[in-house]
């Protein structure tokens, strides 16, 4: 088995067993109100910078792609005018990608 | 408070139903399939970005694959082949990618109270446990409709990741990029979406969110890549400790919740 298997299967194991931890951590701990409200934020902490960083940066450099931001700016349209959630991902990736088919970006 | 009492009382059918003539937006019933399905195939075709990378790496097809199969989350299979890309050690990109991985855990935490997942069954849900089917599930506005979403969203997205991947593997991404299609865009819309009725609804959401993005891009060039967004679950410690919210009780919060939803019409979570 070459080192690059061994990686590759640690790497594996190693995720998989962040998943599974984080799904049997005892639920008590949730009986503590500011650790229920921890578990409750997190997601909203991790996927709003999530969006952030996938929309405005390229590994360790900020990177400012016009269709992306366009993008993403119609996407915060749709939500405000409340459209329905396949149509504001639907609305984000065409914009993105008329900018780019007409080289506008 | 009794009106906010005899509000959370109501069952949920019977306010939507009420509301729901007038026809507008967020009166429609929650769609946790066909929103899973729609996000799984937009998202699982970037799989064909990470199979031309893990390749072009020096990975083999095979070992693509299993990445793919076994990890299955994004954010580390990308740590993993891009260390090795740039020559890195074998040592520092598997522990690099380990580390990404640990958002997962924290998502765990707030999915197993929502999905309540017993014994063996932790299994196979343990695999599934990533950004986008926390997200998807945590928008729903009851448990049912929450189970519903993880597993649509979990099968569409691992079945379409997993054939990208191979196909990226095998050359497939000269096609086309998926960045043609404005698929990179996909998933931060997809995120801000789905997070948006909370940050609508709670001020401590909100401002949790702004603090977790500003950590996140303040870091972003000193940090390795992954690590930023992990450092944004400070923020909601932040949040939890000091929000007045963190004194309810989970009764209170929902009951909250549910009395706050018929003068908002956007979708809620109340779970």
């Amino acid at each position: 088995m070459t080192a690059t298997w061994i990686a590759v299967l640690a790497t594996a194991a190693g995720c998989y067993a962040l998943k599974l931890a984080g799904l049997t951590v005892p639920q008590r701990i949730l009986a503590d109100a500011r650790m229920r409200r921890f578990a409750e934020l997190v997601p909203v902490a991790l996927l709003a910078a999530l969006s952030a960083v996938q929309t405005v940066t390229n590994g360790q450099a900020f990177d400012l792609d016009p269709a992306r931001l366009a993008g993403l700016g119609a996407a915060v349209v749709a939500l405000v005018l409340r459209a329905p959630f396949l149509a504001v991902i639907v609305v984000a990736a065409a914009t993105a990608a008329i900018l780019r088919a007409t080289g506008i970006s | 408070m009794p009106t906010q009492q005899a509000e959370s009382a109501r069952p949920p059918n019977g306010e939507s139903a009420g509301l729901g003539r007038g026809g507008r937006p967020a009166d429609r019933p929650p769609r946790p399939v066909r929103d899973g399905i729609g996000l799984g195939l937009a998202v699982g075709i970037s799989g064909v970005a990470f199979g031309a990378a893990a390749v072009s790496s020096g990975l083999t097809v095979w070992q693509a694959c299993v990445l793919s199969m076994l990890a299955f989350t994004g954010a580390s299979q990308f740590a993993l082949v891009g260390v090795i890309a740039g020559g890195g050690s074998l040592l520092a990109g598997t522990a690099g990618a380990i580390l990404l991985g640990s958002r997962n855990t924290l998502y765990g935490l707030r999915l197993a109270e929502v999905l309540r997942p017993r014994g063996l069954f932790r299994v196979p849900a343990a695999l599934a446990v990533i950004d986008e089917t926390t997200a998807i599930t945590l928008a729903q506005p009851d448990p049912a409709a929450a189970k519903k979403a993880f597993t649509a969203t979990f099968w569409c997205l691992y079945v379409t990741w997993n054939l990208a991947t191979l196909g990226g593997a095998l050359g497939a991404g000269r096609i086309g990029s998926p960045q043609a299609f404005g698929l990179d865009v996909v998933g931060p819309a997809a995120f801000l979406a789905l997070i948006w009725p909370r940050l609508k609804t709670g001020r401590t959401e909100r401002l949790v969110a702004l603090a977790g993005v500003a950590l996140a891009l303040a870091t972003t060039s000193v940090l390795p890549v992954g690590v930023p967004v992990i450092l944004a679950a400070t923020a909601a410690l932040a949040g939890a400790l000091a929000a007045p919210g963190a004194q309810d009780s989970p009764a209170s919060a929902s009951s909250r919740r549910a009395a706050a939803a018929p003068n908002d019409s956007s979708p809620r979570d109340a779970i």
